[in-house]
């Protein structure tokens, strides 16, 4: 659906992407995962055509882009860095005139595909109330309409949940599997963890502008070879496996060096009650935090620690810009 | 395209306010010249203004002279330095092109809004003119002569020969508002040209203005008469040369070629920027 070879862009001085293999296949629901300023943004505006690469090639739905984005394009729908629109006009207003624009949106049944997408997002009651009194999580969900309004074969969503509440979280999260279970490719980039572990199957991780991670969820989360133990007779469990606990938190002990299996006969030929017995598996978080460094964000003393001294040298600095509007 | 951004034009409340003082403000001129039968002298204050008195209808010209120095470039330059800019500065633009609209069409389109709003604005600020004048000065044949133009010298009615009928004032109107269209047009391409460059619609209509402050300056600059010639606004008065019998066409077809130039140059580097630009808004 998405293939990128090598692609670099450099802004100046400055390199926001390196080098990067992005494949994101057909059905996928892919996270894109970075810190701020990794060059997540810079990235999906490349995939639009709205920065053009300093080099490398993007392959879209097989063709190659920005070339042929009169033919790609139509069938993508985009949220990129916030919803936008005219503060003046209201909701459906503004989504006839961006249907309107360019060549695909066709006349006669404009009226009901506006209709189908508010209604999709949760909007389908407003009014004619401009957009500007709207709130921000309206705004996110009539961004979203604008980009399913074409009933889009891929959608490519930068941060699509911003300003929503818990509840409207989960209605767009069961909507994007609900597209995505009917042939619709999801491409979102997040730094909302606990959002991309709940909703996406393959994840790529981006970091100063290089692709570090990219990879089956299931696979990433596997098991540490660790067990975790919970039991309410820690002291006699500790003793019971004695040199093979890792750690204990609580109630809970993490068990390394032998196999789950003899862990717990062990436990069970000592008479120590278990609670909860499981595999240690690697949570999302752990990873992204592993591969990835402090964001753009952050403004470290020069020198301070070596690993930024080491970017600068390559020439991606702290001052990067790939998120900046 | 072009359909949706002539749509977006005309239900932005800014037009029409626009469009309502730039009509208003030469009502309220020919109602304070038709109270105290005041004109101003001939050889001062807007040209042809002195004429009105005895035929409205020559009033739609003397409009044109009351909004064109300062009114009329101001409101162009704001519509054509929003026209890119604005889109960026509201976060529209990315959403437009990712639609897709190719950037040539975008562009173009947002040429043909920014025409249709000077022919708009032109030809509304005539008619309501034409409406006052009749209205407050009658509408007798004119008696055009020389000196009833800023410019030239005194009483030489005898020259230039004598009244103008009303088709011949028609016809002389229709030229005098296609020259200032175009000139009008010359400040919309430099305002449109650094619409693509920033993404604030202020800066790009402030820098429009600021580059026709300048070339009014050197217009008046002896030190700088060898730039003369192809400054934006050297020949933006010639229109009044229509009004003139025979009409002087010497300076009315420079005055069509500077601003052609202008216009050409300007769109040519505005497309070769906004085509080849990344957009970061």
């Amino acid at each position: 659906m998405i293939v990128t070879r090598s692609l670099t862009k450099r802004f100046g001085p400055v390199l926001a992407v390196d080098q990067v293999d992005l494949d994101v296949r057909d059905g996928d629901r892919y996270g894109f995962l970075g810190p701020n300023g990794s060059g997540k943004t810079t990235l999906v505006r490349m995939l639009l055509g709205l920065v053009y690469a300093t080099s490398g090639e993007i392959e879209m739905m097989g063709r190659p882009m920005p070339r042929r984005a009169a033919e790609v394009l139509p069938q993508i729908g985009a949220l990129v860095e916030g919803p936008s629109a005219y503060g003046h006009l209201s909701g459906r207003a503004n989504l006839a005139l961006i249907d309107a624009a360019g060549r695909a949106g066709r006349r006669r049944t404009r009226r009901r595909r506006i209709a189908e997408a508010l209604e999709r997002v949760g909007l389908a009651g407003i009014d004619n109330r401009p957009v500007k009194t709207y709130s921000l999580g309206m705004r996110q969900r009539l961004g979203l309409a604008a980009a399913l309004m074409r009933a889009p074969r891929l959608l490519i969503l930068d941060e699509p949940t911003n300003g929503l509440d818990p509840r409207g979280i989960r209605e767009v999260r069961d909507l994007l599997i609900e597209l995505n279970k009917a042939g619709t490719t999801v491409f979102m980039s997040s730094h909302q963890l606990t959002e991309v572990d709940q909703l996406c199957t393959r994840v790529g991780v981006i970091d100063r502008g290089r692709l570090v991670v990219q990879e089956e969820l299931e696979v990433l989360r596997g098991p540490t070879g660790r067990a975790l133990v919970r039991t309410p007779d820690v002291d006699r469990a500790v003793a019971v496996l004695e040199g093979r606990v890792v750690r204990v938190e609580g109630d809970t002990l993490l068990v390394g060096e032998i196999d789950a299996a003899t862990v717990n006969l062990r436990l069970i030929a000592a008479g120590v009650r278990v609670s909860e017995f499981g595999p240690e598996r690697r949570s999302l978080e752990d990873l992204v935090l592993a591969v990835t460094g402090a964001g753009s964000d952050r403004v470290d003393p020069a020198g301070d620690n070596g690993e930024s001294a080491a970017a600068v040298g390559d020439g991606a600095g702290p001052a990067e810009e790939g998120d900046r509007r | 395209m072009i359909r949706v951004e002539l749509v977006k034009l005309a239900r932005r409340p800014r037009s029409w306010v626009s469009l309502a003082l730039l009509c208003g403000l030469p009502v309220l001129v020919a109602v304070f010249v038709s109270v105290t039968h005041l004109a101003p002298p001939p050889g001062q204050g807007p040209a042809l203004l002195s004429a009105v008195l005895s035929s409205g209808s020559l009033y739609p010209a003397a409009a044109l002279a009351i909004v064109l120095p300062i009114f009329l470039p101001v409101a162009v330059a704001v519509v054509a330095g929003d026209s890119i800019a604005g889109e960026a500065g509201s976060g529209t633009l990315r959403y437009l092109l990712a639609r897709p609209v190719g950037r040539t069409r975008l562009l173009v389109a947002k040429l043909v809004a920014l025409v249709a709003y000077v022919l708009v604005a032109v030809v509304l600020v005539a008619v309501t003119a034409y409406a006052t004048g009749t209205l407050l000065f009658g509408s007798q044949p004119a008696t055009v002569s020389p000196s009833g133009l800023g410019t030239s010298s005194v009483a030489a009615t005898s020259l230039s020969g004598g009244g103008l009928t009303p088709a011949e004032i028609a016809v002389r109107t229709a030229g005098a508002i296609a020259f200032i269209g175009v000139s009008m047009l010359g400040v919309g391409a430099i305002a449109l040209f650094l619409s693509t460059i920033t993404d604030s619609a202020l800066g790009a209509a402030l820098g429009a203005l600021a580059a026709l402050i300048t070339s009014e300056v050197l217009v008046t600059l002896g030190a700088a008469a060898s730039v003369n010639p192809y400054l934006p606004t050297r020949y933006w008065l010639a229109w009044v040369d229509f009004f003139r019998q025979p009409i002087l066409w010497r300076n009315i077809d420079r005055g069509f070629a500077v601003q052609g130039i202008y216009v050409a140059v300007f769109l040519a580097a505005a497309w070769a920027h906004f085509a080849t630009k990344d957009i970061t808004s």
